[in-house]
Order: structure tokens, then C-alpha cells, then sequence
């Protein structure tokens, strides 16, 4: 076993963990985040996508021991409870950016993440090629490219990040 | 995946003294090809030794005339280093084109070199642009160090530490992507360097990244798109799967080197 510290949503945890526990399963099963999900479990869905260090990575495709000493950000450390949402979670809700919800919060955390790195104003086309790593069944993308390019702009006049 | 021991060692030294110590034990940086391998129970080393944790074998830089990536720099870094932009444009869109964003957040030069998956992408860079890749013993030029599907010169205990680019006068890679898996069905990388024109192919040779002589002597003589015209690759030694078949591989390799060469001359 290996002891790991690190800071999830802003509050530091540790925990004991067998060095094969994927940072999704200590997230889901130690720390019950649940919101982030297990998809395909081979780094192609997105469905698992947390921020390392501010950085959308693939959960399923890191190791928990790795994430030691690091800052994970997942879609419960968006807004506080009973806070209003995120202006990005607002956006999904507000255009209908989701059916079935599995995709979700992979979809939210990689569009915060797109922001950070391309700024407020996105085109049609620079969201499809950055969604390039998440999968949706349902919706055909057309609500989620609205979604993140309306959460975009609503982010830049909120003070969440 | 089953189980195994977890190793960070703070310096490059360390790391080799682990692997020494430990038979079988794996290196681990990005860790998106080795977690799913492992996943999958494909691989199952006793010991991991993470790399990511060793400072300043990220380093992006110019060293004289030649640009140097450190090994654990991700691919992410690799795509948005005003360095890289600068001294080879090529190698930056490249990088820019491996996977997905959040695989490029973690994926390294160095481990994808280390893997020499015979779909990967910079393969075909370090080749085409003739670099040569550092390790904690010594320096191996592009052409001794890929040794065919998945092998490298590389010993159990060697540690790539960097790559070294010289800058080429003009280059381009032209991927043609598997829809599903971002892998290149095919990917060619030309560049037209001080003394010769190199062209490296990634993602059709059934033993991993391979020149084409005859594209090659043909540039050489003129850099222009209009020489390959009636050169044909022949289908014999690639690669051929549900995705494509080897003649259809030979056919896009022709395809992708003229759009290459289109594409470095464009760049002036």
C-alpha cells in the first residue's frame, strides 16, 4: 500500500491506497466524487476527465499514486452545494447540453478546461476539434457546442474559474 | 492490472539504480500507453518508476543550433512552446496532432519514443529530421535507435534523457488519421535539411518508422512535389488490417509526402 496526500476541490486528503488504484477509482470509491464517471476505461470517452494541476486529464488513465503531492479538481469542486452552478454547468442546463447525463461532467470539466487554454470567444469548429476527446451518445453534440460556446462568455464575467 | 510497486525517484541517477535493482521494472512518465497495456494485463511489471516527478527533464531549449526537448516534456508543452514554434513549426504542429487534448496533457516525447509504437507520430520526426536521442549512457542517432515493431536500442537500464533536433530548412508532417484511435493509419514527415531531404514514414511498416529512398534522391535533386509524380512505394512490407490495406497504405504514403512537401514549401 502507499500513502498519498494531495488536494481534491481544494481540501487536502489522504488515503492508503494499493499503487493500481487509478485516480478515478480513488475519486469515486474512497472519496465517493462520484460525479466523475467511469466510461469506456480506455482513455478515448472522456467521460472520467478531472483537472491535475488545472490541466483536463483522463482519470482512468492515471494512477492515484501519481496524483501524491498534486491538486485534482472534479465536477463536485465546480460550485459549492446549493451555491448557484458553474456558468458552464448553468450553460449545459440552460441549452440542454446533455440527455442522458452519463457524459457530463467529463464534457463540463473538458469545456472549462478548453476556456482556460482558448480563451471566452469559441467558434463552432475550435469546440468539435477540442472535443476531440469525448464521447457523446445522445445529443449529437449540437447543444454541447452551444452549450460550451454560451458558457464561455458567461465566464467571463463570474468569478469562478 | 495486477499488482506492483511504486517507485519516484527525484533524479535520473535514482531511477537508473531502480531499474538496476529491480528486474523487469518498467518506467513510467505520461503512462497513457502503459496504464491500458497494463489494464489489460498485457504487461505486468513488478516495479513502476515514475519519472514525472524529476526536475528539469521537461526542459524545452535551444542549445547552439540545434533544439532540445526533455524527455517527460508533454505533448502538450511540445505543441504550445514558443521554442518549438520558432525553431521547428513542424514538430509543434505534430505534437499538436497526438490523440486528444487530455492525452496530450500527459504523453511524453520520451515515452512515446521508448514505446516505438509503429503508429506513433514522433517516431517519424526524429527520423525525418535525423535527431539524436540522449540516455543516461550515451547518444543514439534516430537510425540505430528504432530496431523495428515496438524495439529500440535502448538497454534495460537506459533512460532516454533528450532528444536533440537539428533544425532542418524547411519541414512538414501530413497525417492521415484513424478516425476512432487518433493513431496515423499513415503519417509522413519531410524535411529538406542543410545536406539532404529526408522522408519518414509512421503508421504503414509492418516493422515500425522506415525512409523512402527513392522519394528522397527524387527531392533531393528538386524540392518540389511535381519529382514524386510516377514514383510509386511498393505495398510489399506494410502494414495491412480492417483500417486499410498495405496497397492502400503504399497509394497514401504518396498522397501525404507530395501534401507534405506542398505544405514545407508553403511555410516561407
Amino acid at each position: 500500500m502507499a500513502k498519498i496526500s494531495l488536494i481534491v476541490n481544494g481540501n487536502p486528503v489522504t488515503g492508503n491506497v494499493d499503487p493500481r488504484t487509478l485516480l478515478v477509482q480513488f475519486l469515486r470509491e474512497n472519496l465517493r466524487l462520484t460525479g466523475t464517471h467511469v466510461g469506456c476505461d480506455t482513455s478515448q470517452c472522456g467521460a472520467c476527465v478531472v483537472h491535475l494541476d488545472g490541466k483536463a486529464v483522463k482519470s482512468c488513465t492515471t494512477l492515484a499514486v501519481m496524483a501524491d503531492g498534486h491538486e485534482v479538481k472534479t465536477i463536485e469542486g465546480l460550485a459549492a452545494d446549493g451555491a448557484p452552478l458553474h456558468p458552464m454547468q448553468e450553460a449545459f442546463r440552460e441549452h440542454h447540453g446533455l440527455q442522458c447525463g452519463f457524459c457530463t461532467p467529463g464534457m463540463i470539466m473538458t469545456a472549462i478546461d478548453i476556456v482556460h487554454r482558448k480563451g471566452h470567444e469559441l467558434d463552432d469548429h475550435t469546440i468539435r476539434e477540442e472535443l476531440e476527446g469525448n464521447l457523446c451518445r445522445c445529443t449529437g453534440y449540437q447543444n454541447i457546442v452551444a452549450s460550451i460556446a454560451a458558457g464561455a462568455k458567461a465566464m467571463a464575467k463570474s468569478d469562478l474559474a | 492490472m495486477y499488482e506492483f510497486k511504486y517507485h519516484r525517484p527525484g533524479t535520473v541517477r535514482q531511477a537508473a539504480n531502480l531499474l538496476v535493482k529491480n528486474e523487469d521494472a518498467k518506467l513510467i512518465a505520461g503512462g497513457h500507453t502503459l496504464i491500458p497495456v497494463m489494464k489489460q494485463r498485457l504487461a505486468s511489471p513488478p516495479h513502476l518508476v515514475d519519472l514525472s516527478h524529476i526536475e528539469g527533464l521537461n526542459t524545452i531549449e535551444m542549445k547552439g543550433r540545434s533544439l532540445v526537448i526533455g524527455a517527460t516534456a508533454r505533448h502538450a508543452e511540445v505543441a504550445t512552446s514558443a521554442v518549438v514554434g520558432e525553431a521547428i513549426p513542424a514538430l509543434a504542429n505534430l505534437a499538436g496532432q497526438i490523440g486528444d487534448p487530455a492525452v496530450r496533457h500527459k504523453g511524453t516525447i520520451g515515452g512515446s519514443l521508448a514505446n516505438n509504437d509503429p503508429t506513433a507520430d514522433y517516431p517519424a520526426a526524429v527520423l525525418a529530421l535525423g535527431a539524436t536521442i540522449v540516455t543516461n549512457k550515451r547518444r543514439l542517432k534516430a537510425e540505430e535507435f528504432f530496431q523495428g515493431l515496438f524495439s529500440t536500442a535502448l538497454e534495460a537500464d537506459e533512460i532516454i534523457t533528450k532528444v536533440m533536433f537539428p533544425l532542418p530548412k524547411k519541414a512538414a508532417y501530413i497525417k492521415f488519421r484513424n478516425q476512432a484511435s487518433r493513431y496515423a493509419l499513415v503519417g509522413v514527415f519531410v524535411a529538406r535539411r542543410p545536406s539532404d531531404v529526408r522522408v519518414a514514414v509512421t503508421g504503414a511498416g509492418s516493422d515500425g518508422v522506415f525512409r523512402v529512398d527513392a522519394f528522397e534522391e527524387a527531392l533531393k535533386k528538386r524540392f518540389s512535389s511535381k519529382v514524386l509524380e510516377g514514383i510509386d512505394v511498393p505495398a510489399e512490407g506494410l502494414n495491412s488490417d480492417i483500417h486499410g490495406s498495405a496497397e492502400y497504405r503504399a497509394h497514401l504514403i504518396g498522397v501525404l509526402t507530395r501534401r507534405a512537401v506542398d505544405a514545407a514549401n508553403a511555410k516561407e
